[in-house]
C-alpha cells in the first residue's frame, strides 16, 4: 500500500464492532424507489456504527440502459483529472455529472462524487480482443490501482451503488435515493471490524453489475485475492467484502458456471456432507473444492449478490450471520432482520430463514439471466460445467 | 413505520419518542409502533414498577431486549409483532406471548419464566439458559439451546414445535430440549441438521421421530425413550400443547428418541492428563 498515500491516511481510523443487509427484487420488474431500501435499512440502523452505508439500485438509468455507468470517488481534483484523461482514452463519453446529493447532517468529509456515462471506444476495443465487460474490468483495475485517490464505486450498465461514511438512512437521504426507480436493490449498514471505515471501503462492492452487500468476516481474503490477482483482479479497497464481487465476475461471468454451483464453490458443503452424497454428485464437489479451494470464502458471512436480472442471497456454510427472507407476489426479499421485512412488506405471503450455503434467489422476468445455465441443475449437468462440455451435456459421463 | 419529515430529514426506523400507554380494563396497553427500543423498554419497566401484572405491547416490529432483566412471577407480557434480538434476556420470572416470530437470541441467559411464540423463532435461542421455560410453535434457526445449564431445582426446558436447523443442543450442559417437527414450512427437509448435541456434557433432548447417527456429535449417545423418560417427558409436553393449542395425543402418537451425553467431562483431561 505503500504506492497509495491516500489509502494510508484513511485506514489510521480503526474502530472494532456486525453489520445489517438487506435485498428487494421484484420478480416482475415493476419499479420501487430507493425509498423501501432505505426504510429496511434504517430499521437495522443499530447493526452498524455510522462507518459505512450504502445502496446498489438495478434498472436505474434506463436512458443509458446501454451505456456503462461509472460512479466514481475523488479524494482531490488532481484525481480526477487523472481519471477523466484515462477515461478520454479509452471511452466514449456521453455524459459525465457530479452525483446529485443534497446535504444530510452527519455526512461529511465526501470525495468528489462523479458519475460517468460511457462506451468503450469500437477500435479501442477491438484492437483490446477483449470483450466490452472485460475492457470495463480492466479500466477498473487499472484506476483503482493506479491512480492515488481515484476509486470506482461502480461500473455496470443501468445500474450504480452509492455509499459512503455514514449510516444507511443518511447515505440514502444524501443520494436522493428516493428519486430513483430500480427493480432490484440491495443496502448495507457498517459496522468495520477489520478494516477501515472510509468511502471506498463501504458497501456495496461492485464491478460490472454485479454487487455485494456482506454480513461477517472473509476470514480467507488473503488466499482469495492471491487467486484473483492470477486473473488480473487487484484488491486495492482495503475491505475483504472486495474479493466476493471478484469471485462471483471470475465464477459467474468468466468461467460461466451455473449459479447453483459457483454457491457451491464459495460455500463449499462440508467434507463429511460430500462423502454422503452420491457418488457423481460426490466427484463433481470433490473436483469444485479441488479447482476452486482458493476462491472458497472461509468464515462467516451473509452477502447479497445483486445483478442486472435479478439478486442472489447466501449465507456461509454453518450459517453464521443472520439472514431471513420473505416473499410476497412477485417481491422477494431478504434482510438480517425479519423486522426490517416487514417494514416495508406488510403481511408477506412467506416468511423464512434460508438454509446455510444454500442460495436464495430472486430473478426478474423477461430480463436475460446473465448467468450461465439454469437456476438448479442435476448433478450430471453441474460435471458438464465443471469440465466445459456444456454443448454436449446430455451424452458426457462424469469424469471430473 | 416512520417516515416523517423524510423530503427534509432522513427516513428513521425508530423514532426516540416514549410509546403511548392506555388501560384498557386489567391490561396496560403499549404502543410500539416505531418507537426505539430503549424508550419502548423504558416505559415497560416503569409500568410494571408501578404495579401493572398484564402488558399488551402492540406493533412490535424488531425493536430489541423486550422483558431484559424483568423480573416479576406474576407479569405477563403479550407481544404482537415480531420480537425483536434478545428478548427475554436474563428475564426472571414474567410470562411473555409473542403473537409473531421471534428473531435471534430469544432466553439469552434466562433465569426463569415463560417464553410462548406463536410462530418460528430465529437463531441462538437460550443461549446459556439456567431456567424457565421456552416454547415455540414453529421452526427455528441454528444453535438453538446452545450451551442450556441446569443447577438443582433450576432446570431450563425448551420445546419447538417445528424443525431446527444444525447445532441444536450444541454444547448442552443441563436442562432439556425438545423437537417435535410438526408444524413447519420446511416438510421435505430433515427433523433437524448436522453437529446435533455436538459437545453436549449435560442435560437431555427429546425428539419426535428419528436422527441418524451423523447428523449427532459424538459425545451424544441416542436411545429410544422409555417409560421414564415418557412419564418426565409427558407433562411438559402436556403444558406445551396447552400453551400452544395443540393435541397432546396427536404429539404422543409417534415415539421418542432420547438423546444424552457419554460424559458430563468429555474433555476433562485433555489438558491435564490424569
Amino acid at each position: 500500500m505503500t504506492t497509495r498515500p491516500r489509502y494510508r491516511e484513511e485506514s489510521s481510523f480503526k474502530i472494532h464492532g456486525g453489520c445489517g443487509l438487506m435485498g428487494i427484487c421484484d420478480e416482475s420488474g415493476e419499479l420501487m424507489s430507493g425509498e423501501d431500501a432505505i426504510l429496511a435499512m434504517a430499521v437495522q440502523h443499530d447493526r452498524g456504527n455510522g462507518l459505512g452505508g450504502g445502496f446498489a439500485g438495478y434498472g436505474i438509468y434506463p436512458e443509458f440502459a446501454d451505456h456503462f455507468c461509472f460512479h466514481m470517488m475523488y479524494h482531490d481534483l488532481r484525481a480526477k483529472e487523472e481519471t477523466e484523461a484515462y477515461f478520454d482514452q479509452h471511452f466514449l463519453l456521453d455524459l459525465a455529472e457530479p452525483m446529485p446529493t443534497r446535504p444530510v447532517k452527519g455526512i461529511t468529509d465526501a470525495p468528489l462524487l462523479w458519475r460517468y456515462f460511457m462506451q468503450p471506444y469500437p477500435n479501442k476495443l477491438e484492437e483490446s480482443e477483449m470483450s466490452g465487460e472485460d475492457y470495463v474490468v480492466r479500466a477498473v483495475m487499472s484506476i483503482n490501482a493506479s491512480i492515488d485517490g481515484a476509486f470506482v464505486a461502480s461500473s455496470g450498465k443501468n445500474m450504480g451503488a452509492f455509499k459512503g461514511v455514514g449510516y444507511p438512512e443518511e447515505i440514502g437521504h444524501y443520494f436522493r435515493l428516493e428519486e430513483y426507480e430500480g427493480h432490484t436493490w440491495t443496502g448495507h449498514n457498517r459496522f468495520p471490524t477489520n478494516t477501515p471505515g472510509w468511502w471506498g471501503g463501504a458497501h456495496p462492492f461492485a464491478l460490472l453489475d454485479w454487487t455485494i452487500v456482506h454480513n461477517g468476516e472473509i476470514s480467507s481474503y488473503g488466499i482469495n485475492s492471491r487467486y484473483l490477482e492470477q486473473f488480473g483482479y487487484k484488491c486495492t479497497l482495503g475491505t475483504d467484502t472486495e474479493v466476493a464481487a471478484y469471485l462471483f465476475d471470475l465464477l459467474l461471468r468468466r468461467h460461466k458456471l451455473p449459479l447453483s454451483l459457483a454457491c457451491k464453490a464459495l460455500a463449499s458443503p462440508l467434507w463429511d456432507e460430500i462423502d454422503r452424497m452420491p457418488k457423481d454428485e460426490q466427484d463433481v464437489m470433490r473436483s469444485l473444492r479441488a479447482v476452486y479451494g482458493p476462491g472458497m470464502l472461509n468464515g462467516p458471512f451473509a452477502i447479497v449478490l445483486g445483478f442486472n436480472g435479478g439478486m442472489v442471497a447466501l449465507n456461509d456454510r454453518i450459517k453464521l450471520r443472520p439472514l431471513v427472507a420473505a416473499r410476497k407476489g412477485t417481491k422477494i426479499m431478504v434482510a438480517s432482520e425479519e423486522s426490517a421485512i416487514r417494514a416495508v412488506m406488510a403481511e408477506p405471503d412467506l416468511v423464512w430463514t434460508p438454509k446455510a450455503g444454500e442460495p436464495v434467489i430472486a430473478r426478474v422476468k423477461g430480463m436475460d439471466w446473465p448467468i450461465h445455465g439454469d437456476l438448479h441443475l442435476p448433478p450430471s449437468e453441474i460435471s458438464c460445467a465443471v469440465t466445459g462440455t456444456e454443448q454436449s451435456c446430455d451424452s458426457v459421463e462424469v469424469n471430473a | 413505520m416512520a417516515q416523517t419529515k423524510y423530503k427534509t430529514e432522513p427516513i428513521e426506523g425508530y423514532l426516540h419518542v416514549a410509546p403511548e400507554v392506555r388501560v384498557e380494563g386489567d391490561i396496560t396497553v403499549i404502543n410500539s409502533n416505531a418507537v426505539y427500543y430503549k424508550e419502548l423498554n423504558e416505559v415497560i419497566r416503569e409500568v410494571v414498577a408501578g404495579g401493572a401484572k398484564h402488558l399488551r405491547i402492540e406493533n412490535v416490529n424488531g425493536q430489541r431486549y423486550i422483558g431484559t432483566g424483568l423480573a416479576g412471577k406474576d407479569v405477563k407480557i403479550e407481544v404482537h409483532g415480531t420480537a425483536g434480538n434478545d428478548m427475554t434476556m436474563f428475564m426472571d420470572g414474567p410470562t411473555i406471548e409473542v403473537f409473531g416470530n421471534a428473531q435471534d437470541g430469544v432466553g439469552n441467559t434466562m433465569n426463569a419464566g415463560r417464553v410462548i411464540v406463536h410462530g418460528d423463532a430465529g437463531d441462538v435461542l437460550g443461549y446459556g439458559m439456567r431456567g424457565g421455560r421456552v416454547y415455540i410453535k414453529g421452526d427455528v434457526g441454528y444453535r438453538v439451546g446452545i450451551h442450556m445449564k441446569a443447577y438443582e431445582s433450576l432446570v431450563p426446558i425448551m420445546v419447538v414445535g417445528g424443525k431446527a436447523r444444525d447445532f441444536f443442543g450444541e454444547y448442552m450442559a443441563g436442562g432439556m430440549l425438545v423437537l417435535l417437527g410438526m408444524n413447519t414450512q420446511f416438510a421435505e427437509q430433515p427433523l433437524v441438521g448436522s453437529f446435533l448435541g455436538s459437545g453436549m456434557h449435560g442435560g437431555t433432548i427429546y425428539i419426535r421421530g428419528t436422527v441418524e447417527s451423523w447428523q449427532c456429535g459424538k459425545e451424544v449417545g441416542i436411545a429410544e425413550a422409555n417409560e421414564a423418560d415418557m412419564a418426565e417427558l409427558t407433562p411438559v409436553l402436556a403444558d406445551y400443547c396447552e400453551a400452544q393449542g395443540m393435541d397432546l395425543e396427536e404429539v404422543l402418537a409417534e415415539p421418542f428418541i432420547k438423546l444424552t451425553p457419554f460424559s458430563h467431562r468429555p474433555y476433562g483431561k485433555l489438558y491435564a492428563p490424569m
